[in-house]
Formats: structure tokens, C-alpha cells, sequence
């Protein structure tokens, strides 16, 4: 909480700021806390990890952020302006791919290029670029429904990518992949991400996934959610799948494992 | 399929085994698709042949239960007539079919679109329909008379509402995330409409056309029962009351034809506008 409240104090303004965020839902059995004075910031391609245990309001926080729900209290701002609707200036990657089955791999990432009417040539090559990119070369044409679930994952980083968004927000995009799966996506997304310097919040439950991937690193405790530590990890870039095994690795999943044993979320 | 197991394991390169998989599998979807076309109609021809001859072993009267034989006699010599018949009942099938989809369509929109509209006319529109409709068919020839006009009524009062609640539960059903991605792409709530919400409900849409069409072939006999000088309807009393049963069962085999043929047109109708979903259901059987 300290450390959180220390950094919104700094001045300069950050790429997203969100300052003293609470969310509270009304029920017939008296308020519940989700969200609880959360602040954060994020620098302009900077990749920052929310890492805590399901119901600790991550999910939450990242439908504030993107102006796709309404805080409690508190505020979301974006280049010092205020978020009070829908974000435009994204890229979104839900835990569930979220696919529309009408359309094919190729008219799925294509439909962010017709929304935003960008000119169809010039993004239907990106499309095809980035589909390659992510090893989808010849499934451009296939429905969803005959594509895997890493697929259909795939694809939807695609099309949240295609408009070169400032920011990319994801919702546990791997947490219904296989470990092998997860493992290719993990390293596809650091190199897609690191050649275009997107700034990208993911949420996520897996402590190896957010050391991997993340510069920094937010652990959130639930009931109400709060953040609970900032860990910076000074890990070199590109990271490797085998750099996992290093101690330096090990001390940071250390560090947030310690959080949750502390707290209580995990009992040894 | 099994006597692989005999050969010698080692002999076959996995080309060949690729090979011979593919063909056991065509020949296997093509045997599938006989048996999908011959089943039914040996089984039809066998319901026929047992009929035709449990009708003359029994020696029952022809008025009571007509042979197969005499019905598709009566049929031949009666075929213009049926046909013209079959006409009239079709334009009026149509017709308030037509209606309902140009109300029923519409009408859940507004539903969905204005909550105030949902709420006040929703709850109206769900509790008419515990009214049996059939009781109001006497009510329309006295307002409208004989003609074309209360058949249509009739079948549009009976096919539409299928159509608004299957639209409305289609629009609604639409997963909170698909509409925040609209959201997030800045898309109008028109072209959220026309390239998410819509196609989206597409299938639950269909749905209700099916059920609507066969509502609106039951809606024009019935309107034809009540006042009707011509069409299928008015012709099954005719040959009631002429104690001709073979032209009465004529007449409803006719019936039958023409309310297949509806159905089968707006599968096609259906296939057509999702073409996605037709791969899908060809892969079921090889899956």
C-alpha cells in the first residue's frame, strides 16, 4: 500500500495512471469490496503484471482501466485525461478468446481494421503478417470452430494487435491453454510486444508467467482486492525459457510466493 | 475393417496407410449418405404395402380407411383441382408468414432495443399467448369476411410470436465480452448491431422462422375450416362432408407436401445466410 501510494506521488505523468481506485458492489446482504484504494501507474511500453489469486479483483481493476466498467471512487487517467468511457486507444485479449464464429481467422482480426476504418488493403496484409507471425500460416480461411483453443487464442492477439495499439490490456489470456501452449504463447507475445513497444497490463495467476514476461510485477491480495507489492524484476531482455531455472528468477517467485504464504492464500 | 491386423505390420509405408484411410473414409461417408436417402423410403414403402394390405385383408369400408392405392387414385383424378387448391392454401401460408416476419422481426427489435417498450408490451405479449388463438378464427370472417384476408390474419396471429421470442432471446443471449470488444474498437451501436448482434443471433433467429412456418400452414387450414370458399382447408371439409375419404387423405398428403416444402425452403434460406455453420455440421460424422 505504501510503496503504491509513494509512486502515484511521483509527478511526472505516466502513460496510465490510475489513482485510488475502489470498487464496491451493493447486494441484498450489505456492500462487498472489490477493489479497495488501488493506484498504479504504467510508462509507455511498459509491461506490468497483476499477479493474485482469483477474486482479489483484477479482473475488475483491468474493466476500469479500459473504461469498460465504472469505478466506485477514484480515477483511471490515460495521458493525464480521464477515462470516462470506453477506451479506443487498445488492444483487449479476454481470457476467453471471444471469437466471432461467422467469421473466419482472417475477418476476425480483420474486423478491429473494419471498425476502425483503416484502409482493408494495407491491414489485410497485416493481418496475414501477423498471423504467420504467431504460426497460423494457412488457418486464415478456417472458422473458429475448427481451430484449438491456443488457436483461437492466438488469433485474438492478432486482432487486438493489428491497429498497433498504445496499450494492450489482458485478462489471463493463457489460463485455458496447456502448459506447451502457454509456454510458445508466453515467448510469441515478448517478441510481438518488444518489436513494437506496446505497453501491455496482464493479469494473470501465474507467478511464472508475470516474472517472465513483466517489468514490473503488482501482487494483489483479495477481500477487498488490494495491491500488496510492487516488485520490479531487472531480468535481461529477450528472456529465455531456460533463464526460468536461474536463481535470479527463483528469488523473484520467491518473493511473490512469500506474499501469498504471508497472507494466507497459500498454506505449506 | 478389422482383417488389417492379419497383414504383416511392416509391409505398408504411412503414405500407403494414409491412403487407404481416406478412401475407407470416403467410401464410409458415401455408404452413410445411401443408407440417409434409402432407409426412409423402404421404410416408408414397407408402412404403405402393410397398409394397403391390412385395408383389403380387413376389408375395411373405403370411407372409413381408404387403401394407399385409392387414395393416389383419387388423387390423379382429382389433381387439378388439388392443385389449385394448393395454390390458394400456399398464397395464404405465405402471406401470413410474410406478416409475421415483417411484425415479428421488428417488434423484438423494439423489445430489445427500448426497455421501456420491453417492459410494458413484453409481459402483454407472452400472457396473449396462453389465448387460444384457434377460438378467435370466427371472430376474423366476421370482421373480414370470406376472403384472403382472415387466413392470413389467422396464420400471422398463430406463426409470429415464435419469431419475436426466439429474436429477443437470441439479441439478449449475447456474452457481456463480445460487447465490451465492440466497445473497445469504437464501433458504433449501429455497426455493433450489423456486424456483432445480429449475426450473433442469426441461428436463434432461425429457429423461429421454423417453427413459424409450420405455425402458418396450421394457421391457414384453420382459417380455412372457419369461412373459407377454396384452398386445402375448405376442400378436406368438402370431401368430409361428401363422405369421400380418399380425396380427404389426398388432401392432407398434400398438406403435408406443401408444409415440407416450406421448411425445406427456409433451411436453405438458413444455410445460405451461415455458411459457417454448414462446415460444421458436415464434420460431425467424420469428427
Amino acid at each position: 500500500m505504501s510503496l503504491a501510494v509513494a509512486e502515484t506521488a511521483q509527478n511526472a505523468p505516466a502513460y496510465l495512471e490510475v489513482e485510488n481506485l475502489s470498487k464496491v458492489y451493493a447486494t441484498e446482504d450489505g456492500p462487498i469490496r472489490a477493489l479497495d484504494r488501488v493506484s498504479l501507474r504504467q510508462e509507455r511500453g511498459e509491461f506490468v503484471s497483476i499477479v493474485g489469486p482469483s477474486g482479489c479483483g483484477k479482473s475488475t481493476l483491468m474493466m476500469i482501466a479500459a473504461g469498460l466498467a465504472s469505478s466506485s471512487h477514484g480515477r483511471v487517467l490515460v495521458e493525464s485525461k480521464r477515462v470516462d468511457g470506453a477506451r479506443t486507444d487498445l488492444g483487449i485479449v479476454f481470457q476467453n478468446h471471444v471469437l466471432l464464429e461467422w467469421r473466419t481467422a482472417l475477418e476476425n482480426v480483420m474486423l478491429q481494421a473494419v471498425a476502425r476504418k483503416m484502409d482493408l488493403k494495407v491491414a489485410e496484409r497485416r493481418a496475414r503478417d501477423l498471423l504467420e507471425a504467431v504460426g497460423l500460416k494457412g488457418f486464415e480461411n478456417k472458422y473458429p470452430r475448427s481451430l484449438s483453443g491456443g488457436m483461437k487464442q492466438r488469433v485474438s492477439i492478432c486482432r487486438a494487435l493489428i491497429h498497433d495499439p498504445p496499450h494492450l490490456l489482458m485478462d489471463e489470456p493463457f489460463g485455458a491453454l496447456d502448459s506447451l501452449t502457454r509456454d510458445q504463447l508466453v515467448l510469441d507475445l515478448q517478441r510481438i510486444c518488444s518489436e513494437r513497444s506496446t505497453a501491455v497490463l496482464f493479469i494473470t495467476h501465474s507467478i511464472a508467467e508475470a516474472v517472465f514476461l513483466s517489468d514490473r510485477v503488482i501482487v494483489m491480495t483479495p477481500r477487498p482486492g488490494k495491491i500488496d507489492r510492487v516488485i520490479d524484476i531487472d531480468l535481461p531482455r529477450p528472456r529465455t525459457l531456460a533463464m526460468r531455472d536461474s536463481p535470479e528468477f527463483a528469488r523473484y517467485s520467491r518473493e511473490i510466493l512469500d506474499v501469498f504464504l504471508s497472507r494466507g492464500i497459500l498454506k505449506e | 475393417m478389422v482383417d488389417m491386423a492379419s497383414e504383416d505390420p511392416t509391409s505398408l509405408s504411412i503414405e500407403q496407410v494414409e491412403r487407404r484411410v481416406q478412401e475407407q473414409a470416403r467410401v464410409q461417408r458415401a455408404r452413410d449418405r445411401r443408407a440417409e436417402l434409402i432407409y426412409p423410403i423402404l421404410v416408408g414403402i414397407g408402412l404403405l404395402g402393410a397398409w394397403e394390405f391390412g385395408a383389403r385383408a380387413f376389408q375395411i369400408p373405403i370411407y372409413l380407411f381408404p387403401p394407399p392405392s385409392s387414395v393416389i387414385a383419387s388423387a390423379a383424378a382429382n389433381w387439378q383441382l388439388l392443385l389449385r387448391e394448393s395454390w390458394i392454401t400456399s398464397v395464404e401460408i405465405l402471406a401470413g408468414y410474410a406478416v409475421s416476419i415483417l411484425v415479428g422481426i421488428p417488434l423484438a427489435l423494439a423489445i430489445f432495443r427500448w426497455p421501456v417498450f420491453s417492459k410494458s408490451v413484453y409481459p402483454l405479449l407472452i400472457s396473449s399467448q396462453a389465448m387460444p388463438k384457434v377460438a378467435i378464427a370466427p371472430l376474423f370472417v366476421v370482421w373480414f369476411g370470406f376472403g384472403l384476408m382472415p387466413k392470413v390474419l389467422i396464420a400471422f396471429l398463430i406463426a409470429f410470436f415464435p419469431i419475436v421470442i426466439n429474436t429477443v432471446m437470441g439479441l439478449a443471449a449475447i456474452e457481456r465480452e463480445k460487447v465490451y470488444l465492440a466497445q473497445s474498437m469504437g464501433l458504433s451501436s449501429f455497426d455493433t448491431f450489423r456486424l456483432i448482434r445480429l449475426p450473433h443471433a442469426l441461428p436463434s433467429i432461425f429457429a423461429g422462422l421454423k417453427i413459424s412456418i409450420t405455425l402458418a400452414v396450421v394457421g391457414a387450414v384453420v382459417g380455412e375450416f372457419v369461412g373459407g370458399d377454396g384452398g386445402l382447408g375448405y376442400q378436406l371439409m368438402v370431401s368430409n362432408g361428401s363422405m369421400d375419404t380418399p380425396l380427404l387423405f389426398a388432401g392432407i398428403a398434400m398438406l403435408t407436401v406443401l408444409g415440407v416444402l416450406f421448411f425445406w425452403m427456409v433451411e436453405v434460406v438458413e444455410r445460405l445466410s451461415m455458411p459457417h455453420q454448414e462446415k460444421a455440421s458436415g464434420s460431425v460424422g467424420s469428427a
